[in-house]
């Protein structure tokens, strides 16, 4: 059962494209991640399918309802937390709970059960003004306004962008309890590492969908052998390793470099022995299983994507 | 309707913790009210004037035609009587009347007057009317040299304003701008502001009606701006000393009703403008000049270039200000301002279609 | 040598301590992670370094001037680039380097030479008459850092330069981070991705205001018993008990 639809939809700006021919199909209850990072189209197609912005060609449905002609409807049923905070800094957590419940034809009583989790968080602040909370209270806040009316769809476009690691975690732990409740939750992320907690994702750039599944059949179809290489100088052992000419790719990932070669068995003392004769003694190399921005960026690499 | 209340409530949670802005609502009609007390000059031409001449010979004869000639002034039609005089003034068809006495030529021997009339609801105007009108037969009595031994002294009578008083004038100019600077000004400011801080992106996507949205954001400000009307009238009353000739209720009906121009002008701004700085600039150089340009508030539309005088019928100001000095200051009632009142109205009306219509449902 | 040193500097609001005696020495030419969660105290203490604030009390020298009393010969070298504003988007390229160049005083010659390089190094050539709202994010942020250096400060503010860049853009980034380290420019970058706190020579985490670790990534993880920085972040920050 599909909960939301996109058939080839395409949007412009003028003469920048923002969204190419993107087809999803989300399904009902599902965790679905739209991961790429800025200028990919990801806020675009949230305002299509909130029905702020139509589309120049294709196909949209939410629920079964058109985004051109059930518009109306549509914004009954769907929850939307758009990428800027769009509380009113000037009024206090209830106020701003209690006027976006109303707004929705709701009180705060009634689906209480449902954000009581967040809200219990952010409770003690209740009589501050939300433009004097933190950015993690003000996230959740956020998403207790969007989902006052118990919406059929939530729509959360960058909820953890500029969000500190610890608030983002607690973030997501709370939307894997939302989807719990059945509600199908759409999130949009720049932060690859984030792609791992839904269920299926589809990756982003440029206004063009790369890719639709679940995160780890995307990371396995990374289609290299990939090492973790570490040292003791990491930046001139990753122009070292660039030189090395059965270098495909090298690129640092925290405390590692994640290295592809160009030949798929490759005898790593080779490496070992290049690396040695520009200084590097102390090098680890160990096999690796890609992530999904593993995938992203070998994406770009091949550019298969323009 | 509790979706209403609630938004209404929200927007009076804005305003009163925005004190700041409150308050200059609150101060800039009193800066202004003090402010315009002070010098505008005036010019006039052709300006209507009509004639009760008891005398009827050549010299008055020539004495009108010397003054019709006069690029400042027009003509308009003998009178009978001081009775027809001043119903023509209330009708605002003439600027001015010109009585001279029975027998004028004959008793110029004797000490004779002419007598001139003028609206003095507008100061500067009459000023200087009676100033031109008084040199010119003063200059052209000297050529005639069978009255140079007499010594004519026009009288200037002031109907309505005796003692002259300029606050008569700019006390309607004042409340002109005010109630478009707050109404105008603040409601697109207010609604600009939402779309620029991506709430209005979440209220699109809630089931809140648009209707909603505008008439709990014009709400406030329409109360704020009842606030104001009493505040100047009062300052006017009694600090300026300016009288409230006619019924109180009408001049607050009748600035309610410009209050809602403005009002509607401010939505369409809103519809208009996706930033407050936008929004604003739109409202200071769009409203604020016209207003003060325009509205014949400052420059009597008279002296306008003809295009200008076209232009001046688009102000509400300008049909405001006329019916509110003729309500105030010479006293009249709601029916001599009908044509004022509906002028505004149907402003009101064409403003709130044409913003419903601009008003988007969706971005951009 | 320090190029940053810190005693004890606090910064109240009010009854609010916002940046709580906190102490630190940045080296020349390091890498400097200044991380914590949001509403730590970050901001603050950074505004502070970069002489836009004075701090209530304690001892802060910023490249060997007095923070108090210095304010401008502070301001003359240090660089800085947030992620919010960096560049003039209604500008073209060349004239965003030519009016930072020129805001600290660089000559006609030097403003030649700089622009061609730094449009060399971004291989960015093409783009030099092109405004800079057009281009993507993540070549925005190449080229705001490089301006933030074209005068050759003696430290670089960085404050969540890579939010939202993509993740090949994120890494060249830091390349030029290193570049810039390399030629002896101290780096102090916040950021909220743990991947990068890896890359920093030395991290400090703030929490409610005071510096809670302060040391390599590697000792870091050690002290911790955790495999990452996500996770030192993760144990430090979750006992926050403030807000904003």
């Amino acid at each position: 059962m599909n909960n939301v639809q996109l058939n080839h939809i395409t949007r412009s700006y003028g003469t920048i494209h923002a969204v190419r021919d993107v087809s999803l199909d989300i399904r009902s209850g599902e965790l679905f991640g739209l991961i790429g990072p800025d200028g990919a189209g990801k806020t675009t197609l949230f305002r299509i399918l909130t029905t702020l912005l139509l589309p120049d060609s294709g196909e949209a449905k939410v629920c079964g309802l058109d985004v051109r002609k059930d518009w109306k409807e549509i914004r009954g049923i769907a929850g939307y937390m758009p990428g800027r905070f769009s509380l009113y800094q000037d009024l206090s957590v209830e106020e701003n709970l209690r006027f976006f419940a109303t707004v929705f034809k709701t009180t705060v009583k009634e689906n209480y059960d449902l954000i009581h989790d967040i809200y219990v968080q952010i409770e003690p602040f209740a009589k501050r003004r939300a433009g004097k909370l933190s950015g993690g209270m003000k996230q959740k806040l956020a998403l207790c306004c969007a989902l006052i009316h118990r919406p059929r769809v939530l729509f959360l476009d960058e909820p953890t962008t500029g969000v500190d690691p610890v608030s983002r975690k607690e973030f997501w732990d709370i939307l894997s309890r939302i989807k719990k409740q059945g509600i199908t939750i759409i999130v949009s992320t720049p932060y690859m590492d984030e792609a791992s907690l839904c269920d299926r994702i589809a990756l982003m750039k440029n206004g063009v969908c790369l890719r639709t599944d679940h995160p780890a059949t995307i990371s396995a179809s990374y289609p290299h052998l990939l090492w973790a290489v570490c040292g003791a100088d990491m930046y001139s052992l990753l122009l070292d390793i660039r030189a090395y000419p059965e270098t495909y790719s090298c690129h640092a990932f925290g405390d590692r470099h994640h290295l592809a070669l160009k030949s798929g068995k490759h005898e790593m003392n080779d490496l070992k022995h290049f690396l040695q004769g520009r200084g590097h003694s102390n090098v680890t190399i160990e096999p690796l299983v890609p992530s999904v921005e593993d995938y992203f960026m070998n994406f770009e690499e091949d550019k298969l994507c323009m | 309707m509790k979706q209403f209340l609630s938004f209404l409530q929200k927007e009076f949670y804005h305003i009163f913790r925005d004190l700041r802005t409150t308050l200059i609502m609150i101060v800039i009609p009193i800066v202004l009210v003090v402010l315009f007390g002070y010098a505008i000059t005036t010019e006039i031409k052709n300006a209507r004037f009509v004639v009760l001449d008891q005398s009827r010979d050549v010299t008055t004869r020539h004495l009108i035609d010397r003054l019709d000639a006069n690029a400042y002034f027009d003509f308009y039609k003998q009178v009978e009587n001081f009775d027809e005089i001043e119903t023509l003034f209330r009708q605002n068809k003439i600027k001015m009347a010109v009585v001279f006495p029975p027998d004028f030529s004959k008793n110029r021997e004797i000490k004779t007057e002419i007598q001139l009339l003028a609206d003095a609801s507008d100061p500067n105007e009459s000023t200087v009317l009676i100033e031109y009108a008084t040199s010119i037969f003063q200059s052209e009595l000297r050529r005639n040299s069978d009255f140079t031994s007499v010594g004519i002294v026009p009288v200037v009578r002031l109907l309505y304003n005796p003692q002259m008083k300029d606050a008569y004038n700019f006390v309607p100019g004042v409340m002109g701008m005010i109630l478009i600077l707050i109404c105008s000004l603040m409601t697109s400011v207010g609604i600009v502001r939402e779309k620029e801080y991506g709430s209005m992106e979440v209220l699109l996507v809630s089931p809140l009606k648009s209707v909603y949205i505008i008439l709990a954001k014009a709400t406030p400000y329409l109360l704020i701006s009842f606030v104001n009307i009493l505040l100047i009238l009062g300052l006017s009353y009694f600090l300026l000393d300016v009288p409230i000739v006619g019924s109180l209720w009408v001049v607050i009906f009748l600035s309610l009703v410009y209050a809602l121009v403005a009002l509607s002008l401010g939505l369409l701004i809103s519809t208009i403008a996706n930033t407050q700085q936008s929004a604003m600039l739109i409202c200071g150089m769009a409203l604020m000049l016209p207003v003060i340009l325009l509205s014949g508030m400052i420059f009597p539309i008279e002296n306008m270039p003809w295009i200008l005088q076209v232009l001046s019928n688009l102000i509400p100001a300008r049909w405001y200000i006329v019916a509110l000095r003729d309500v105030m200051i010479k006293g009249l009632g709601i029916i001599d301002i009908l044509p004022e009142l509906t002028i505004l109205l149907l402003m009101t009306f064409f403003l709130i279609l044409l913003s419903v219509k601009r008003f988007k449902t969706r971005l951009e | 040598m320090y190029v940053i040193e810190a005693e004890k500097l606090t910064k109240r609001f009010g009854n609010f301590t916002a940046v709580d005696q906190i102490s630190f020495e940045v080296s020349e030419g390091e890498i400097f992670g200044f991380l914590g969660a949001n509403g730590a105290g970050k901001t603050t203490a950074m505004r502070i370094l970069c002489g836009l604030s004075k701090p209530t009390s304690g001892k802060v020298r910023v490249a060997g001037f007095d923070i108090y009393k210095q304010t401008e010969q502070v301001k003359q070298h240090i660089g800085y680039m947030s992620q919010k504003f960096s560049l003039y988007g209604d500008l073209k390229v060349w004239e965003n380097i030519r009016l930072f160049g020129g805001i600290y005083g660089l000559s006609e010659v030097q403003l030649k030479e700089k622009t061609d390089r730094i449009l060399g190094l971004l291989d960015m050539e093409d783009k030099r008459d092109a405004l800079v709202d057009s281009l993507p994010l993540g070549w925005k942020q190449k080229l705001a850092f490089s301006v933030a250096i074209v005068h050759e400060p003696r430290i670089v503010f960085l404050d969540e330069p890579t939010g939202g860049v993509d993740p090949v853009t994120r890494r060249q980034f830091w390349e030029l981070i290193y570049q810039a380290a390399r030629r002896g420019i101290t780096i102090f970058v916040t950021t909220h991705y743990m991947d990068e706190a890896e890359y920093c020579d030395r991290v400090s985490i703030m929490v409610d205001g005071r510096i809670e670790a302060l040391d390599t990534p590697l000792e870091l993880k050690r002290k911790f018993c955790v495999e990452n920085m996500n996770d030192v972040f993760y144990s430090l920050a979750r006992k926050a008990q403030r807000g904003e």
